[in-house]
């Protein structure tokens, strides 16, 4: 059962499957989002249905292109026989 | 009176002795014994304090313990049972009773009532834990292990001027919360020798650099203890040190950031180490009672997942003999157990609901939104989404899916797959069950994860990170390069201290002895030359004319003396006329 699972996520024959997999379940989160209460919130943000998806996306965005480019820019990647 | 024999850190010492002893297969039966033993007394500790004594005028505690020690010393003791199956197979005795050491040092400084106990509990921690490194047994880990032990004897030596100083202006030497007024020398000393543990920015890259370089099991022991002793004692001595809320945060997103550029699997999981106790160690700041209970819960969640994430990460290396993502790929096929709980391992720390890291991290964060630190909140919460991104997406693909890397490894050893099924039970155990450790914590919960809108809203970053994950994959790809940390302080300001050494110091040698051998010998040698003759000519004729005149006068007293009887009567005679003269003589001349 394990081996057929990991297949799903591994073989290239599932790849349209993951697709629509993946799509399906981020749409019911979304739907899921709005339908759910809110009797209380910390801060106005967590009050938008879907805030948290668009952040997410956002914050993974920001971190590989920032990151990257931290790394190429500011001098910190570095060819792997630098210390020797 | 007599708890401490039931000692968690007594156990282990014990254990390691006997362990060094043995050989084969009795080694490995008491290897797992000895920690099942050690859970069993945990289960049986009651919060208490015992062998106290009296050093020095100095009241040392050896043996405390409370909710907040009991937590810690669980999850300690699982961690003990589940790493020892884990190397089961391993035939090192070094390794094991370094282990023993390192695990009951822990347990020290978790009991640990007193500075002094402790410290000594601390020092050992460094020194077992550094075997580990060692026993890799190569150049670079050599190397590592011995820049890991300089930095650790280097925060030791902070640890204990900062423990004299704060004994000496307050006359104890009992832990427990510092005086967040004094904010002396003594407190930031003892604050920087933790911080320098628990692998705070900048003096973290001991723990990137060391930690990918020890054995496959040794990594397993050395993620789950140095760092989370040192929340312990961070939450124990320092709660509410405002302080560490930013560093906290500055942590969570450095080890995110890090990690994209990381190549070497074992060191991407180490830059999440420090980024998940950045959650840790801004809860420590915040100092509420939810924040400081979220603190010790995630401590408790992370010492597992992290535990089973690098048992994954192990169990390729080992069955692969790389360790590079540029290297590997595709392992999927024959390697899908350690695949699937490898997972979730990383469902785990990305706090996906029905994991711990859900019931845990989020109260945290929950426990700085209570609070209305919104900045705290929100960039607490970007790391969420990087923890995901690269221990839940990047590592495994580019481990078990990706380009095909051409090697059919097998499982691993089913010891191995044991200790990881074990922890992974613990891992959903708690996210579903997460009453059990909200249990143990030290203050009491009123905190429910399960609400409608949280499971929706991680759900949401979690799954929407991996749309943007999937979309912008390619530009994920990892290169082979490494990172430059602050280690480079040390590895080239090594090499500048060489250059020194080398250069100025040794051309100055050299001016010295050359300026020495020439003109300056020269001067001596006159110089020696003038002082001889002054010795000779006029001290030593001194001298010797001082002797010669005594010795010649002695002769001419010698001469009086003739021994014959009647001389010195008459001698006496002459004297006696003499004397008696004299008045006469003097009385005549006065007129």
């Amino acid at each position: 059962m394990i081996a057929r699972l990991v297949n799903f996520f591994g073989d290239d024959h599932y790849k349209r499957a993951r697709w629509v997999l993946l799509g399906v379940v981020l749409a019911v989160i979304v739907i899921a989002d709005f339908l759910v209460p809110r009797p209380h919130v910390d801060h106005i943000w967590e009050a938008i249905p879907g805030w948290s998806a668009v952040f997410g996306f956002i914050s993974c965005v920001v971190i590989i292109f920032v990151s990257k480019f931290i790394g190429h820019s500011g001098g910190i990647m570095r060819d792997e026989d630098y210390y020797d | 009176m007599t708890e401490w024999l039931m000692h968690p850190a007594l156990l282990m010492l014990l254990g390691a002795l006997l362990l060094a002893l043995l050989r084969g297969t009795w080694q490995k039966v008491v290897s797992v014994l000895v920690p099942l033993l050690v859970l069993i007394s945990v289960a049986l500790l009651v919060p208490g304090r015992s062998g106290q004594l009296s050093f020095a005028g100095i009241d040392l505690v050896m043996f405390q313990a409370d909710p907040l020690s009991l937590v810690f010393a669980w999850v300690f003791s699982i961690m003990a049972v589940i790493g020892n199956i884990y190397a089961w197979h391993i035939n090192d005795t070094g390794q094991r009773v370094s282990a023993f050491l390192y695990i009951g040092s822990a347990f020290g400084v978790v009991f640990a009532g007193d500075w002094f106990t402790l410290l000594v509990a601390w020092e050992v921690m460094a020194f077992a834990s550094a075997y580990l490194i060692f026993a890799s047994a190569n150049r670079a880990a050599v190397a590592a292990g011995f820049r890991y032990l300089m930095v650790h004897v280097a925060g030791g030596v902070l640890l204990f001027g900062g423990i004299v100083l704060h004994g000496m202006q307050t006359g104890s030497y009992l832990v427990g919360p510092l005086d967040h007024g004094q904010g002396g020398l003594a407190y930031n000393l003892i604050l920087i020798s933790f911080m320098l543990n628990a692998a705070v920015p900048p003096l973290s890259a001991w723990l990137t650099d060391a930690y990918p370089e020890a054995t496959v099991t040794g990594a397993v022991f050395l993620s789950a203890f140095t760092t989370k002793t040192a929340v312990y004692v961070l939450i124990r001595n320092y709660p509410g040190a405002e302080v560490l809320i930013g560093f906290g945060v500055a942590m969570a997103l450095y080890g995110v950031v890090f990690a994209v550029l990381e190549n070497d699997c074992r060191r991407l999981l180490g830059y999440h180490i420090i980024s998940q106790v950045g959650y840790m160690v801004a809860a420590v700041g915040m100092g509420t009672e939810m924040a400081l209970n979220g603190a010790a819960s995630h401590a408790f969640a992370h010492i597992l997942y992290k535990g089973l994430l690098f048992m994954g990460a192990g169990a390729v290396i080992l069955m692969t003999g790389r360790r590079k993502l540029t290297e590997l790929g595709g392992l999927y096929r024959t390697m899908p157990i350690t695949l699937f709980l490898y997972m979730i391992g990383a469902l785990a720390i990305s706090a996906f609901p029905l994991f711990s890291g859900f019931v845990s991290k989020s109260m945290i964060i929950s426990a700085a939104a209570g609070d209305h630190r919104a900045a705290v909140t929100l960039l607490l919460t970007v790391a969420s989404s990087g923890t995901f991104l690269h221990t839940g997406l990047k590592l495994p693909y580019y481990m078990f899916f990706g380009k095909d890397c051409g090697l059919q490894p097998p499982e691993p050893p089913l010891n191995m797959l044991l200790a990881m099924g074990i922890a992974a039970v613990f891992c959903v155990g708690i996210g579903i069950f997460p009453q059990l450790l909200y249990g143990l914590l030290p203050y009491p919960v009123d905190y429910h994860p399960y609400s409608g809108a949280h499971v929706t809203q991680s759900l949401g970053l979690l799954m929407f990170t991996l749309l943007a994950f999937v979309l912008f994959l390619k530009y994920l790809d990892p290169e082979k390069t490494i990172s430059l940390d602050t280690d480079w302080l040390y590895r080239r300001g090594a090499a500048v201290f060489m250059w020194i050494a080398r250069h100025p110091v040794l051309l100055w040698e050299h001016m010295v002895v050359t300026l020495g051998d020439g003109a300056g010998l020269r001067l001596l040698h006159r110089l020696s030359r003038v002082s001889l003759r002054i010795d000779t000519q006029v001290v030593d004729a001194a001298v010797n004319g001082v002797a010669q005149t005594a010795r010649r006068t002695g002769m001419l007293l010698r001469q009086l003396q003739t021994g014959i009887v009647s001389h010195y009567t008459l001698a006496m005679i002459v004297g006696l006329i003499v004397a008696l003269a004299m008045p006469l003589i003097t009385g005549l001349a006065l007129p």
